[in-house]
């Protein structure tokens, strides 16, 4: 059978198998050459004003390498207590979120997976509206104890948190088949509450890590409402103390960028980890 | 007090895994339940006797699932009533029946090795961890999985994760056993495994069983007696044997099985097919006229060769012990069954003459007729 099979196109297929490597390597080459050029001005557009700003946070005033404005960051006025404040407002911000977004969204894949397009564009409201939007109508109809506390800032943020962290648990619920654990934990006996805690969340870690994460840098990062509001966070901080050393300020925001991203890098890594060692499970299995 | 209170209450905690669970009788009593125009449960009743298996079998859509569901507690009925014991569940949430479940895709919690998702029923409740532990052990051995108690699902083969399901379903003693197509993921192999395996521990354990599946072999090989439903409705409830020898449909009589129509003239309590004269089947009212056709299995004909023959072999396919002939006479196909060792020189365009060696006929009306089927007699 093989005599009858093989000669058929035998030549043309060698003719072409010869011309083949160099002409697929000339196309190999190219989106090479396109995809480097491409990352490399990425590169640039991203990383040249963090270089800049690392350099202006370790220069003195001569513009001499020093370590002088971070060392004296911890004893800048004000700075302290801004901290607290928005570490407290990032804290309640990301409990409330959660507490209202997890069962939200749990409910929607379980109970109305057609809302799901519905609540995408939903959720995208608070991207759309100008947090000035947000915090004048906030101002004219909140309850005058609110207005006056701190926390109110808690509730706006979860408001501005809300697209970020549904995109991030509901891409986590997709990974999983939702229904079936849940019917499967109550066929066994399980109430929701046992079976949102031991069943649902253990499975969504990454997605949760993901959502707290973001809600924390956006609380770290927003300024426009705390300005409105007149609290002083972190960002506040960082501009109003602008004006009386830009050295001390740019330090703060390099810090705090690098926190957030060590936070991001170390979610990366642990999904990384995680996958890697799940396939090599799979492979020591099979 | 629930049902599931009765049962923890009689429930004896150092219980073997393998020591029989006192069957539940199962009623299902005029269900209703419907989906926008469609029916998928349309009045039906059935009874299941304690330690009975029954498969509900029947073509995708036919509601066979949705029953199951409803007794789960995962589905509500429009009308009807669900007893257990004589008792209507149909207000319990799921989480309160007591009702074993293993699924058609795989359910083990991903986070939970096997002895934990085996445990996790008993966690719910409220056993000691140590209790629970020894349970969940037991019946990890009672499915032959006593060496992956710490590996978890991705670690485990399709075969074993649902192996460790039903162990789970089985750890929690339930009144009934619900298995919602549990195979059907499976390859063949793995998929005949278990087939006996459940069987196995089912009959050991004398627990009520409800097997879904469209598999009409599984039904058969598996089952105390075959439901075969038919939009939201039970076309039979019969043993495997009977329903295979003496359906009462038409539709029975070719989804369960196989079966080739052939013509046939009604004349009295006989029936003439193929110029041969053959009894009416009993316990069944054949339809009126006398223009109808007979359902005929492949093993109702006898095959020789001959050169003169009136029918010629278009199909030939090997099916191990046997090998099925299709068979073209006139305008007729007809499958045909031949022992392998009898059909070694019968190839394609083989001339042979085909014989009815039944012992009676199942009538039907023709194809074409409303309905196109026969009734039970009462």
């Amino acid at each position: 059978m093989a005599s009858l099979v093989a000669p058929i196109g035998t030549e043309e297929v060698e003719g072409v198998a010869e011309e083949m490597p160099i002409a697929s390597a000339k196309r190999r080459r190219r989106p090479r050459f396109f995809r480097g050029f491409v990352l490399l001005v990425a590169a640039v557009y991203f990383l040249l004003p963090l270089f800049a700003g690392l350099k202006y946070t370790f220069e003195d005033a001569n513009g001499d390498f020093s370590f002088s404005t971070v060392r004296s960051i911890a004893s800048q006025p004000y700075l302290g207590s801004a901290l607290w404040l928005t570490v407290r407002l990032a804290v309640l911000a990301m409990v409330v979120t959660m507490a209202l977004m997890i069962p939200t969204t749990v409910y929607v894949h379980l109970k109305l997976p057609k809302m799901r397009r519905v609540m995408d564009l939903v959720t995208l409201l608070p991207i759309v509206f100008p947090p000035i939007v947000l915090v004048l109508g906030v101002l004219k109809t909140y309850p005058l104890a609110l207005r006056n506390s701190p926390y109110l800032l808690s509730l706006l943020y979860v408001i501005l948190a809300m697209p970020f962290v549904y995109r991030s648990l509901d891409a986590g619920l997709g990974a999983i088949d939702l229904k079936t654990l849940v019917e499967a934990s109550k066929s066994l006996g399980g109430r929701w509450i046992s079976t949102l805690l031991r069943v649902i969340l253990p499975n969504l870690t990454t997605a949760l890590i993901s959502a707290v994460v973001l809600t924390i840098a956006l609380v770290f990062a927003e300024f426009t409402l705390a300005y409105l509001t007149q609290w002083q966070t972190i960002s506040v901080w960082i501009v109003q103390f602008n004006g009386t050393d830009g050295h001390i300020t740019v330090a703060v925001s390099m810090l705090l960028l690098l926190g957030t991203w060590i936070l991001l890098s170390a979610i990366v890594v642990v999904d990384l980890i995680r996958s890697r060692q799940k396939l090599k499970r799979r492979t020591t299995a099979s | 007090m629930t049902v599931s209170d009765e049962v923890r209450q009689t429930t004896d905690p150092g219980r073997p895994p393998s020591a029989p669970i006192e069957g539940s009788t199962v009623s299902l009593e005029r269900l209703t339940r419907v989906f926008g125009a469609t029916r998928a449960l349309d009045d039906l009743s059935l009874t299941i006797h304690p330690g009975e298996f029954v498969a509900l079998l029947g073509p995708s859509g036919c509601g066979k699932t949705t029953a199951l569901r409803v007794l789960a507690g995962f589905e509500y009925v429009d009308a009807g009533r669900v007893l257990v014991n004589g008792k209507d569940i149909g207000r319990l949430p799921a989480q309160k029946r007591d009702m074993g479940m293993v699924f058609q895709s795989y359910s083990l919690f991903p986070n939970m090795n096997s002895r934990e998702n085996v445990a996790f029923g008993l966690r719910m409740r409220r056993r000691r961890a140590k209790d629970r532990n020894r349970v969940a052990d037991e019946h990890l051995e009672l499915v032959g999985l006593s060496d992956q108690a710490n590996k978890y699902p991705h670690q485990l083969s399709g075969g074993q994760q649902q192996r460790v399901a039903l162990a789970r379903a089985l750890a929690i003693e339930p009144q009934v056993l619900l298995l919602d197509e549990p195979l059907s993921a499976l390859d063949a192999k793995v998929r005949a495994e278990l087939r006996e395996q459940i069987r196995a521990i089912q009959q050991r354990l004398s627990i009520t069983t409800i097997f879904v599946t469209h598999d009409q072999e599984e039904a058969l090989s598996m089952a105390d007696r075959v439901c075969v439903m038919r939009a939201g409705k039970i076309e039979q409830v019969a043993a495997p044997a009977v329903l295979y020898a003496a359906p009462s449909t038409a539709f029975v009589a070719e989804f369960v099985g196989v079966s080739s129509r052939v013509p046939a003239e009604r004349r009295g309590a006989e029936a003439v097919v193929l110029g041969q004269t053959f009894p009416i089947r009993p316990n069944t009212t054949p339809p009126t006229g006398d223009r109808v056709d007979a359902l005929l299995r492949p093993e109702d004909f006898e095959l020789s060769v001959d050169p003169d023959g009136q029918g010629t072999v278009v199909h030939r396919s090997f099916l191990g012990s046997t090998v099925r002939l299709e068979v073209l006479l006139g305008d007729l196909t007809l499958k045909v069954d031949v022992r392998s060792d009898h059909a070694a020189d019968i190839d394609l365009s083989t001339r042979v003459d085909v014989r009815l060696r039944a012992s009676d006929i199942l009538l039907v009306n023709p194809v074409g007729d409303a309905e196109s089927q026969v009734q039970p007699a009462s």
